[in-house]
């Protein structure tokens, strides 16, 4: 095989590409149906974003290790400086905002600080001598390293996003090896806290989300709307579901979001149980190979990046599916490779990205302090 | 310091690069169970939402997708003795409101007033409907509509939120004002009668229901079950396609035993006059016609009334609004003296005895007067020529004590089971109603004014007619507005001769030397009886009369009739408001309807000339005078 097929394209990470293609093409099909049967304005976008994307993750994984070792800080940097910046522009604009659009493509700071920040919790983690692990250095860098940016999107305000960044970080620290107290008191001080927060820290809005979300029947036409129209959709599915271009609930539009954060209801509601399984059969593959990754890189740097990404990933499907099947609030998250959007396919296209790069390079065994 | 005590904490070993290799693999291994269990967890849910919940989840999205309308069931008919209808259903095009759908009212108002050319009083019966209806409540803005103006509407639904276009039936009454009263009319639910029902069917736009008379008796029977119809809508509202129609079922009609030609002839007949007419079968007590006149139109109050319109039937002097076979009460006159006769037989009076008449009765120091000087009087004579002093003297003679029963067995001061909301019963009065009512004795007068239908008398024109049918038939019939087969009712108990005294009375009325002589039937072989009557309305002082001046003050004319002369076969009641004599303006009326019956080509000929003196047929002289009441009401807001 090698033989007929020229050696730079029989050295594409193949395995994870295909994955990849089966979920965006799953998702392009029912953006297709979910169009009323039409590639416009969003099944068509979707897979040609995909494709756009997949040559430059190709190029990313030619990166050797130590280039993105090199670029984490001064992107960190970059992005902080973009998100003051967006927060000056939003002060001038006189509203919230969170894009900075640079004429050909509007960049979401927030959301590439999220690969960004594991890069650089990565590192910190990786010039922090093993024997220092249980001492407080450990911990200070880290913290301010999270509280800037977390600081900043909150302003926006975005909580979801500082929320990411704190799981994201907290992976990352806990693949380092921070000591397994941290979280279990850590887990103990949420435990106390999350009420406070939730009667003195969030805003209505935010409170009745999570009401909402522990009882969507109360509020049938309000915002437990979303939730329980989602839920429709995957009962009426069934196991086998409706049939392809068959979906009531998306195509009269009872089904809100039904091409972004709720695209796992629509293709439930025409594919059943059987299409869910596949999708989550996909990602189980997907972290599969995040995860082998990070086991057989030999560079503690890449281990954390390719750990602290597959994560970043799992995150997006986690909180995603759990809010579609009505297990989580409803949260702004989309589905990867499968929901509508620019933004966070680049997101996840860089977590690919770096990643295959790791694979491609797993470095020396000796680290920093090997 | 701070590192001793971290490490104390955490196990106190300062672990090397090896160790947190390793501890990467265990918390590798550790994160990747996690996710395995949140997958499973995720599969679980679903699996349980579409597999143990599917039917359920199944259902709510086919609610969602799938909009159930209600089709109005088409109400049943109301046909007559012949079969022949008298309230229909005509398919139409409509338009509705439902008020809170809507969002700019004026706007859409407007906007529908322009489109379907609606006048200023349609804009404020509409405005007004839409500020007192409940919300949910369809308003309706217009009927009958022709299929442009639907389409117009139709085609700029998206800007109209609330408006509601929709083909139907609505409820046509082909005889118009004839049988408003009769009828009663139809109309949107009162928020009352949907508060107790809670049935969706009475808040469906265009649907109606009987609102009066024999369309509110018969309301569960008429209506019927109605139809529907599931479309696919989107959540917006937007219907996507028709998916099924199911059609209603149309109530069931209701046979009459109205005669309606001869009833629309009764009411044609009764021109510009206000009163009423009743005939009924002397077979079997089935009401043939039961006219009051003047009505509104039934078929435009069921479309919703515009306030001009109201205006006009609720000021007008004669009474339009209501129903006056039934609820109007007047002192029935010398209409009683055949009765009175009936009651004087039985009391043992001989028929042939006279009394002389010198023009009134004197009772004490007062005299009571008669309408002529008639001199001996038998009792067929008195009859005849309605002679007051010979009823005068024989009830001063018996008292009113023994001729009241006889009133109540023919009729008078009951009420009958009949179908209406709403009966008058009158009074039969006597010394112990008085006893009751004034707390005082019954006085000699009292008796001469009673038997000659003054006084504390009072009857419908209905009972009257009740009246007649039974002296006619001498038997105790009970009247009856919806046709079945029934028992007639007994003999009465009035012995033949008794009854043939007071029968040959009435004949010469009409056709010997009596008051209503004018009024023969212009047929060679059927001869009517009759008994004319003249109801005061103020005494009798001075020279005033009761023959003339302001109309209000004018007396009534009252006449009760049979025919034939022998075996009658129909009887009835006419009753002219302020028509200054039974003679003069009751009797020909009744002589008109009974010719009617027995030949209409005459009774059709003799009609067409009074109506053209009176100005057309009823709804051109209804639309006439509403065109003039608002041209009086622009002039003078």
């Amino acid at each position: 095989m090698s033989s007929i097929i020229p050696a730079p394209i029989a050295g594409l990470p193949w395995r994870v590409l295909l994955i990849l293609f089966a979920l965006v093409s799953i998702g392009t099909a029912v953006l297709y149906s979910a169009a009323g049967g039409s590639f416009q304005p969003w099944a068509g976008q979707h897979m040609i974003r995909f494709l756009i994307l997949s040559a430059a993750v190709i190029v990313m994984s030619r990166m050797p290790l130590e280039f993105w070792k090199t670029i984490t800080f001064p992107l960190y940097g970059v992005l902080i400086i973009l998100l003051i910046g967006v927060e000056i522009v939003g002060f001038a604009g006189g509203g919230s905002q969170r894009w900075i659009n640079l004429g050909f493509i509007s960049i979401q700071p927030s959301e590439i600080m999220k690969p960004a920040i594991v890069l650089a919790a990565a590192w910190l983690f990786d010039r922090l001598p093993p024997i220092k692990i249980n001492s407080f250095d450990a911990i200070w860098p880290i913290a301010a390293l999270l509280a800037l940016p977390c600081i900043l999107v909150i302003i926006q305000p975005d909580f979801d996003a500082a929320l990411a960044y704190i799981f994201y970080v907290l992976v990352v620290g806990f693949l380092a090896g921070l000591p397994i107290i941290y979280f279990w008191a850590g887990g103990a001080l949420l435990a106390v806290l999350a009420p406070i927060v939730y009667f003195f820290g969030l805003r209505p809005y935010q409170q009745d989300r999570v009401l909402i979300f522990l009882n969507p029947e109360n509020d049938p036409l309000g915002a437990g709307y979303h939730i329980t129209q989602s839920k429709i959709a995957i009962g009426s599915g069934g196991i086998f579901g409706k049939g392809f271009g068959n979906g009531t609930q998306s195509h009269l539009d009872y089904l809100p979001e039904g091409h972004t954060d709720f695209i796992f209801a629509t293709m439930a509601e025409e594919w059943g149980l059987v299409g869910g399984l596949v999708i989550l059969f996909l990602y189980y593959l997907l972290m599969r190979w995040g995860w082998r990754v990070a086991s057989e890189c030999r560079s503690r740097y890449g281990k954390l990046v390719a750990g602290g990404l597959t994560m970043t990933i799992f995150f997006y499907i986690m909180i995603n599916l759990m809010m579609v099947v009505g297990l989580a609030p409803v949260a702004g998250l989309p589905l990867p490779f499968i929901s509508h959007g620019g933004s966070s396919m680049l997101t996840m296209m860089i977590c690919i990205g770096i990643i295959m790069s790791i694979e491609r390079h797993p470095g020396s065994r000796r680290g920093q302090f090997g | 310091m701070s590192e001793s005590l971290l490490g104390r904490l955490t196990g106190d070993r300062a672990p090397t690069s090896g160790q947190l290799e390793l501890s990467f693999s265990r918390r590798t291994a550790l994160i990747g169970g996690v996710q395995a269990l949140i997958g499973t967890v995720v599969a679980a849910r679903m699996g349980y939402i579409a597999v143990f919940e599917n039917e359920r989840y199944k259902l709510l999205s086919e609610s969602n997708r799938i909009n159930l309308t209600l089709i109005p069931p088409r109400r049943g008919w109301f046909i007559d003795r012949f079969g022949k209808p008298i309230a229909t259903n005509r398919a139409d095009f409509r338009v509705d409101i439902i008020p809170d759908r809507l969002v700019d009212k004026e706007a859409t108002v407007k906007t529908l007033a322009n489109l379907l050319s609606l006048n200023q009083d349609d804009i404020d019966r509409i405005t007004r409907d839409i500020r007192e209806v409940q919300g949910f409540q369809p308003v309706e803005v217009a009927s009958g509509l022709d299929y442009e103006s639907f389409a117009r509407v139709s085609v700029r639904l998206p800007d109209l939120p609330g408006v509601s276009p929709r083909q139907g039936f609505s409820r046509y009454y082909p005889s118009g004002a004839a049988v408003g009263h009769l009828l009663g009319y139809v109309g949107i639910v009162s928020a009352e009668e949907y508060k107790e029902h809670k049935d969706p069917l009475l808040i469906t736009p265009g649907f109606k229901v009987g609102k009066d008379a024999l369309e509110k008796a018969f309301e569960l029977q008429l209506r019927g079950k109605p139809g529907a119809k599931r479309t696919e809508v989107t959540a917006r509202g937007k219907i996507v396609r028709e998916l099924s129609t199911r059609t209603d079922t149309p109530g069931k009609p209701v046979q009459l035993t109205i005669d309606i030609d001869l009833h629309n002839y009764a009411a044609r007949r009764m021109g510009i006059e206000s009163g009423s007419v009743v005939v009924i079968d002397c077979l079997t007590g089935d009401i043939l016609a039961m006219v009051s006149m003047p009505c509104f139109d039934p078929n435009s109050f069921s479309e919703g009334i515009g306030r001009m319109e109201w205006k006009m039937l609720s000021e007008d002097d004669r009474v339009p609004l209501r129903n006056k076979t039934l609820q109007g009460l007047y002192p029935p006159g010398s209409t009683l003296k055949p009765m009175a006769g009936l009651a004087l037989l039985r009391q043992g009076i001989d028929p042939e005895e006279t009394v002389s008449c010198g023009g009134g009765y004197r009772l004490g120091n007062r005299v009571f007067k008669c309408l002529g000087r008639h001199g001996p009087m038998d009792m067929r004579s008195a009859i005849m020529k309605s002679c007051n002093t010979y009823f005068y003297a024989m009830a001063n003679r018996v008292g009113f004590d023994a001729i009241a029963p006889v009133a109540r067995e023919l009729g008078l001061g009951q009420r009958f089971p009949l179908p209406f909301p709403s009966q008058s019963y009158g009074t039969v009065p006597d010394s112990a109603w008085k006893m009751k009512k004034y707390d005082d004795e019954w006085t000699r007068s009292d008796s001469l004014n009673a038997v000659i239908g003054q006084g504390y008398m009072i009857a419908s024109p209905f009972q009257l007619a009740v009246m007649a049918a039974r002296i006619a038939s001498g038997r105790k019939l009970e009247p009856e507005i919806v046709l079945k087969k029934r028992a007639v009712g007994g003999a009465l108990p009035y012995p033949a001769e008794h009854l043939q005294v007071v029968h040959d009375g009435m004949d010469m009325v009409v056709n010997g030397a009596g008051t209503a002589v004018a009024s023969r039937l212009p047929l060679e072989d059927v001869k009517m009886a009759g008994k004319t009557g003249t109801a005061q309305v103020k005494a009798i002082k001075g020279g005033f009369r009761g023959k003339g001046g302001v109309r209000k003050f004018r007396d009534h004319g009252l006449f009760v009739c049979y025919a034939p002369t022998v075996n009658p076969r129909y009887a009835a009641s006419v009753v002219i408001e302020h028509g200054m004599g039974g003679a003069r303006a009751a009797a020909p009326v009744a002589k008109d309807v009974l010719t009617f019956l027995y030949d209409r080509e005459k009774a059709m000929a003799a009609l067409e000339e009074l109506e053209a003196g009176w100005g057309g047929t009823i709804q051109e002289r209804m639309d006439r005078q509403y065109a003039a009441f608002l041209a009086a009401q622009g002039a003078t807001p």
